[in-house]
């Protein structure tokens, strides 16, 4: 096989598809990370050893999250543009007559993936950042801000299930 | 009334939910 073959445009487009896999675990892997066992352990956790969360795991685990989000959003797009798909997936299949069920279950996971997308960078990792202290705000809104942050992050959670079916069922439409 | 997003099970069951309701709107925007 010549290397030509191999890195060709099926190929590329392959590759996208397995980055934009690898990047939505990262993200999507501590979106569940957060909701199913950090939040849910923080209270079994003596108090003296909290801290050790908010200031070591939570900073970390929060740069690779949103990280994730932005890289699986913008490999997404790049697969999307690749497979000739952009504009159909963009409009949920309606751009053609008939409209095709694929485009429409990729579009819809794709605008789902877009909300939370929105909601990683422009929700909760402001909000994070005035839970944290990397922002200075006062303790009522510190306090307002983590619990919107924490409302965000379920929200995505939620909207994560029916994402997945989006990109996942693209085969079987 | 106590927000559902307060509960991961009840969460994670409107997670579902709309995803039956996603299928529905599959079907009627390929139908």
């Amino acid at each position: 096989m010549e290397w030509g073959e191999i890195v060709s445009y099926a190929w590329w487009t392959f590759a996208f598809r397995w980055l934009h896999v690898i990047f939505g675990i990262m993200w999507i892997g501590h979106l569940w990370y957060f909701n199913f066992t950090q939040t849910p352990t923080m209270p079994k956790i003596p108090q003296e050893l909290r801290p050790g969360v908010a200031r070591y795991i939570l900073p970390e685990a929060l740069w690779w999250f949103r990280w994730g989000a932005m890289l699986t959003i913008i490999s997404g797009l790049i697969l999307a543009a690749f497979e000739k798909k952009l504009v159909g997936v963009i409009t949920i299949g309606l751009n053609t007559s008939p409209h095709i069920a694929s485009n429409a279950s990729l579009g819809i996971g794709m605008w789902l993936g877009a909300i939370m997308w929105f909601n990683v960078w422009f929700i909760i990792w402001p909000g994070q950042k005035k839970n944290l202290g990397l922002v200075q705000c006062t303790p009522e809104e510190k306090a307002r801000a983590t619990r919107i942050a924490g409302l965000a992050s379920r929200v995505n959670t939620l909207l994560s299930i029916p994402m997945l079916y989006g990109m996942t069922s693209v085969h079987f439409y | 009334m106590k927000n559902p997003l307060d509960s991961l099970t009840q969460t994670v069951v409107l997670g579902f939910v709309l995803t039956v309701i996603m299928v529905l709107v599959i079907h009627a925007i390929a139908a």
